[in-house]
């Protein structure tokens, strides 16, 4: 969406079939009072607590506005751990102050345990086929509860009787049926990763990509705000963006632009020391610019050489060999020969 | 990314064409390949929406599903990859050549060679990319436990007839295609860029239309042109001029075409099943027709451009000469096929949904193996291999200046002659590291002595190897099994054969600390089918 | 303030409660964790001895040859009269020369050859090759962090009940090829055979040796919260027990600066400017070498636990550990062009299971351009981080948190594999932080 008002849309979007299911499956999932998403939880991290039954609660979350939802969910979280017994809070908002400023989450779904446990669940719609899925899938799917873990470990610290599970539900369709299944999905290495990154990020753009994706900051930025943040965005395009964001074929239009050798990928760079321009690298291969001292020089030297006499000598060796060249070629199938439509 | 390889990436931005990776084709590529081009839905795991398949590249057979949801035209659609695929898996069954096996008498523990049946060939399958090989093996997982009427009567939603078999077939093929060197299924992404550098980074590599775009840009335009224009280049419908090779879509496809398209679909269905008499039901057929006509028409149209990638890329790969070890790892595929096609012939159960302990070690070992056969035999075959290996200190090309005899101080002394180096290359040579050299195809092998001298003014030294074998039984060396004096050669500090490892338990040995033998119930529980539900769309 | 904590008695406990649930337990298998200089080695001869004491002929797993002569070696030295086995591959020089000086060792390359000794040694590799014979009754893995499990399920047949011992914070075993296929199976054979075996036997007992003896005291807290956060152990000397000092005073420069620092607090950060370089970064390959040449020119001193009076730090006392392999040769050079030798100068592979009074460690990331899953692999910062007795220097260019900062973690993750604690990019956070307190900045002259 960002791009395209910026005017040059990226090839993103989702599927409607895959939006279909996404929601289909989350609907199948919470139906009847959340009660196959609570019975899988329990399966997998009851522990000594009660079965939930059909007297689950799942209260109400609705409030003007993420603040007063928040509120609202936070409320709920402390009556449900007060009451003891097991609670589904559906779509609960969460806020994770961040650089002075609160973002709201939005989790699938947080369980309350008759024991004051709280437990994250995340619902997604790929598949888990014969126990492993999309590692990752799940893995962002990780780092996402973690995110939801934090907040929620904000509440509970004001909240008497409660404490925050770092192990997750990961509810996905069991092999290629419909039918949900769930994983439990330890998230302490992703908390302490995502704690960290908070303490220590304080751009907003690098706080955003650590957030989940839907995560709201002030809904009323304006579009000038928003054009200044997307340029002041530093030069950090690698290829991997293309994959996660809807601005990155602007940026590595940018990278290109520049000859920077990170568009090649980000492994590109490990060799090449303080080189960092395609042209530079090149011009330091062929011997017209560099140090020969520096071991960067010396080695891209050594590697344009040995290449360019490799590439002479298979030439040479073709050149004196043709019908043994040929003979390869001619066990090739007629129609190989025939012309691409 | 070995610095050769960047280079010939940054060679590639820089002239704006592929630069070569490979002086020779690493991977054998039969007469006849199958190429599929499959499409799946997007958001399901198991409902795929078309496939071109043939080995006619001017004759692809169209297989499409109108509505991906429904589990009769799944089957449908299964059926028919069955009806294009196995016989052209089972055309080369039959056709097989004696050959000699090692087998070890269970009861006696000794190794005696055993005549069996060796395919002659083997149908290769070639996929356009890295995600196509992954579907294959995901319609393998799903249609292999499948039960069809014949197998049980009493089974709910029957499968049609061969599409367990295929089933099984497409799981030995994702399988074998783990194996590093294999070439029973490929993906074309992974031919050529096993082959070609281009000017972009290896993620974009995966897209096959700017793969082709760098190596082979039409009409002279600059590789990075092309290639942009592939990835993103619309018409005025805003479709991509050159769809993704699949099997996932394009949402911009999917949303103003296929859905459309689909829901037209539906409702003629929904009108036929409504139609209250048969002149009604006639002119409805008529509409059901149309739309599921519209439906492969636009399935086509997406697929048959990257079927003619996939030819186009076959074709450049036909260019470059064939590596002479390739041969040797097709021979193992061979080996690969018969065995499926034995086991398959002996009524064997389809393969278990998770390895047990001792198979998951054995495809291991065997896995890290092909790897470091691999890597040997490229360099060998390949100079421009070699090249990364030297650069990497892992091998080196001398000249030979001397040879001086000496011999082993035992009774009956052997050769073991002193042959000095000139190289101005720095290989990791330590104290009596070994080397190795190609002679007649087979390796000979070399002990780093020491330094004869320092590195002159050209960076030159001389460096002393002792010849350990491959000189014959004699006294003297066998005449040719010596380097000459001026002779060039390479010698790697790997070796050229892999060793295999050591003999695992069997599976119903499998020892206390991995769980004791794979009980009863875990053999009869690989048998059971996946549950199928009445409703299975959502 | 160490009140209630007597490392002594701490591990003495913990090494009884081991040997006895490995001489009379019921147990097939006993897992030890051993943090860095715990005593694993000790723990593995004593181990070995009582149970051949005791009339129970043992097999010895370990996964390098150099492991294997090492333990034949501690094994004659505390007791010379029994006879051991050194079970050896068929290649030439199968074995260290100094087990041809040991009398009561017998080598061979056949298993049959040795049978009978109380105690018969050798490499894993070696072991999976041994078939149709009666299995031994017990036996010790060594290094069973580092062992495939795939290599265990080769030797698994060869024993009744065994001892597994290990460090878990060091390098995990890795494969050449993807495995991914079998992760999250409790029998993957390409995760360490550790975690294959408490999958299947999660009620075997699992022991844990509390204090490194190693490590200074200024070190052990740090590398126990860094690497071990949820299996904490202590130093087994105080702050104070263990002194360096240098009878040549600083000449003001940055590699004397932080000898000066990492004398007193254990801990030094040599930081130079920030740059990217290439992995053999000239300038802080010669900053590495100068603070060696410098340690040694200075006459360093160690006091400490293990001696009456201060022990010179000599060369063979004093390590130099890098993350690659041209980073080690390139320092050798260097220290070749100081005129320094008998400095073991290698790769965290390769230090792993050593230690030093001193060590200088080139980190892993300085001047990178970027963070690869290798450089942030945890075992590599643990091992470099760990083999020092009184001090460890750290030679780095400056942006390295920052690098971290722009390669977020973001690993696959698995279902069903148990975690593995830390997370490397979180680790090397927090030992960067702590090295921050102390660092010295210098800008070496052009030369």
């Amino acid at each position: 969406m960002l791009a395209t008002a910026l005017g040059s849309p990226a090839p993103f979007g989702q599927s409607q079939f895959a939006f279909m299911r996404g929601n289909a499956f989350e609907a199948k999932v919470k139906a009847d009072g959340g009660a196959e998403l609570l019975r899988l939880l329990y399966e997998r991290l009851g522990g000594s607590s009660p079965a939930p039954g059909p007297d689950a609660a799942t209260p109400d979350l609705s409030a003007a506005g993420p603040e007063g939802r928040a509120a609202r969910t936070a409320l709920a979280l402390r009556e449900a751990t007060a009451a003891g017994g097991w609670a589904l809070l559906d779509h609960p908002m969460l806020a994770l102050e961040v650089a002075g400023s609160p973002a709201y989450l939005e989790p699938d779904a947080v369980v309350v345990h008759p024991d004051g446990r709280w437990t994250v669940v995340e619902i997604k719609s790929f598949p888990m086929i014969d126990a492993s899925a999309d590692a990752a899938k799940v893995g962002a799917a990780a780092r996402q509860a973690a995110v939801y873990v934090l907040a929620l470990e904000r509440v509970a610290a004001v909240t008497e009787g409660a404490e925050v599970g770092h192990q997750v539900l990961l509810v996905c369709p069991k092999d290629f049926s419909n039918l949900p299944t769930a994983s439990v999905v330890d998230v302490r290495k992703q908390r302490a990763v995502t704690r960290r990154q908070l303490t220590r990020l304080t751009r907003i753009e690098d706080i955003a990509d650590a957030l989940p994706e839907g995560t709201t900051f002030d809904p009323a930025c304006s579009p000038q705000e928003l054009e200044s943040a997307v340029s002041s965005v530093t030069a950090a395009y690698a290829p991997e963006c293309l994959a996660a964001c809807e601005l990155a074929f602007h940026c590595r239009a940018r990278s290109r632009a520049e000859g920077a050798v990170e568009t090649l990928g980000r492994s590109v760079r490990g060799e090449l020391g303080g080189l960092t321009t395609v042209a530079g690298v090149l011009a330091a291969a062929a011997g017209k610019e560099g140090d020969p001292a520096d071991p960067t020089v010396a080695a891209l030297r050594r590697a344009a050489a040995l290449r360019a006499e490799a590439l002479e000598s298979a030439a040479a060796l073709r050149a004196q060999a043709p019908e043994g060249a040929a003979a390869v070629r001619g066990q090739a199938p007629e129609e190989a020969g025939a012309a691409c439509r | 990314m070995s610095l050769i390889t960047t280079l010939a990436r940054l060679e590639a931005v820089d002239s704006g064409r592929a630069q070569p990776l490979a002086t020779v084709r690493h991977r054998h590529l039969t007469d006849r390949p199958l190429v599929i081009v499959p499409l799946t839905t997007a958001g399901e795991a198991g409902a795929p929406l078309g496939a071109l398949v043939g080995t006619d590249r001017e004759a692809p057979r169209l297989l499409a599903v109108a509505q991906p949801r429904d589990r009769d035209l799944r089957f449908a659609f299964l059926a028919e990859l069955a009806e294009a695929v196995l016989p052209h898996i089972e055309a080369y069954a039959d056709v097989v050549e004696p050959a000699e096996r090692n087998e070890t008498d269970p009861a006696t523990g000794k190794k005696t060679k055993v005549e069996v049946e060796l395919c002659t060939d083997a149908p290769q399958l070639i996929v356009p990319s890295r995600a196509g090989i992954e579907f294959v093996r995901l319609l393998g997982r799903s249609m292999r436990f499948r039960r069809t009427a014949e197998d049980d009567p009493e089974t709910p939603y029957p499968a049609p007839a061969r599409v367990p078999l295929l089933g099984r077939w497409l799981t030995h093929y994702g399988e074998r295609a783990r194996v590093p060197g294999s070439s029973l299924l490929l993906a074309a992404t992974d031919l050529l860029n096993r082959h070609w550098a281009t000017g972009q980074s290896s993620l974009e590599d995966q897209h096959l239309g700017a793969l082709l775009a760098w190596i082979d840009p039409p009409g002279g335009a600059s590789g990075a042109e092309a290639a942009l224009a592939a990835e993103l280049g619309r018409d005025q419908h805003g479709q991509l001029l050159c769809p993704p090779a699949g099997p996932a879509t394009d949402p911009a496809f999917d949303n103003r075409l296929l859905a459309p398209a689909i829901e037209t679909y539906d409702r003629a269905r929904q009108a036929l099943a409504a139609a209250e008499d048969g002149l009604a039901a006639d002119g409805r057929l008529g509409e059901l027709s149309t739309a599921e006509r519209e439906i492969r028409s636009l399935l086509a149209k997406v697929m048959l451009p990257t079927w003619d990638k996939v030819w186009q890329g076959l074709d450049l790969l036909r260019e470059l000469p064939e590596g002479s070890r390739a041969e040797d790892r097709w021979t193992r595929d061979r080996w690969s096929f018969t065995a499926h096609r034995d086991r398959v012939s002996s009524g064997e159960p389809p393969q278990p949904r998770r390895d047990d302990a001792v198979t998951a070690a054995q495809k291991l070992a065997s896995r890290e193996t092909a790897q470091a056969q691999l890597e040997a035999q490229e360099a060998l075959d390949d100079p421009l291999v070699l090249a990364g290996r030297r650069l990497a200190g892992e091998a080196f090309l001398a000249d030979v200046t001397d040879v001086e005899m000496a011999y082993t101080e035992s009774k009956r002394p052997s050769p073991r002659p002193l042959v000095t180096l000139r190289t101005d290359e720095r290989p990791h040579l330590g104290e009596r590291t070994k080397v190795y050299r190609s002679l007649d195809g087979k390796p000979q092998t070399a002990e780093f002595v020491r330094y004869a001298q320092e590195p002159d003014q050209e960076g030159e030294v001389l460096l002393v190897l002792r010849i350990m074998d491959r000189m014959g039984r004699g006294k003297e060396p066998a005449p040719g099994s010596l380097p000459e004096p001026g002779e060039r050669i390479a010698w790697t500090l790997f070796e050229h054969d892999q060793r295999g490892g050591p003999k695992l338990p069997d599976p119903e040995e499998t020892p206390w600390t991995h769980g004791g033998p794979p009980g009863a119930d875990a053999a009869t529980r690989a048998e059971h089918p996946d549950p199928v539900t009445p409703e299975d769309l959502l | 303030m160490r009140t209630g904590f007597d490392p002594g008695a701490e591990a003495a406990r913990a090494t009884g409660a081991i040997l006895d649930d490995t001489l009379r337990g019921s147990a097939r298998g006993i897992v030890v964790d051993s943090p860095p200089g715990a005593g694993k080695s000790t723990l593995v001869v004593r181990a070995a001895l009582e149970l051949a004491a005791a009339g129970h002929p043992l097999m010895v797993i370990a996964q390098t040859n150099a492991q294997v002569d090492d333990l034949v070696v501690r094994l004659a030295e505390k007791d010379p009269e029994l006879p051991v086995g050194r079970l050896h591959s068929s290649d030439s020089d199968p074995y260290d020369k100094v087990l041809d000086g040991l009398d009561n060792v017998r080598k061979s390359a056949k298993a049959a050859d040795l049978a009978g000794l109380d105690i018969v040694i050798s490499t894993a590799a070696k072991w999976a090759h041994v078939k149709n014979v009666e299995p031994w009754g017990h036996a010790i893995v060594d290094e069973a962090y580092q062992m495939r499990s795939d290599a265990l399920l080769a030797v698994a047949g060869l024993f009744e009940r065994a001892l597994f011992v290990g460090d878990p914070g060091q390098l995990d075993p890795f494969s050449i090829v993807g495995a991914d296929q079998w992760a999250g199976l409790s029998y993957d054979p390409s995760a360490s055979a550790v975690s294959t075996l408490l999958a299947h036997n999660p009620e075997l007992p699992q022991h844990r040796l509390p204090v490194s003896w190693r490590l200074p005291a200024s070190a052990a807290p740090l590398v126990s919260d860094a690497f071990y956060p949820y299996t904490p152990f202590r130093s087994g000397t105080d702050h104070g027990d263990r002194k360096l000092s240098f009878g040549v005073a600083s000449d003001g420069s940055g590699p004397d600066r932080v000898l000066d620092e990492a004398a007193e607090a254990g801990w030094g950060l040599l930081e130079l400017p920030a740059r990217h370089t290439p992995r053999t970064d000239p300038e802080a390959v010669r900053a590495v070498a100068l603070v060696v040449r410098r340690l040694l020119d200075r006459g360093g001193v160690a006091t400490s636990e293990r001696a009456e009076q201060p022990v010179p730090v000599t060369a063979d006392r004093v390590a130099v550990g890098t993350a690659h392999r041209d980073q080690a040769a390139a320092v050798r050079a260097a220290l070749a062009e100081l005129g320094v030798t008998g400095v073991a100068v290698d790769t965290a592979n390769r230090l792993q299971g050593r230690e030093f009074d001193v060590t200088v460690v080139l980190h892993p990331l300085s001047g990178r351009p970027d963070a690869t899953a290798f450089h942030l692999e945890t075992g590599r910062l643990c091992v470099l981080a760990s083999r020092h007795r009184h001090a460890c220097i750290v030679v780095c260019r400056e942006g390295v948190a920052d690098l971290l900062d722009e390669h977020p973690s973001t690993e696959p993750v698995q279902l069903g594999v148990t975690v593995k604690f830390p997370d490397g990019w979180e680790a090397n956070h927090a030992v960067l932080a702590h090295l921050a307190e102390h660092r010295v900045r210098w800008r070496p002259q052009v030369t």
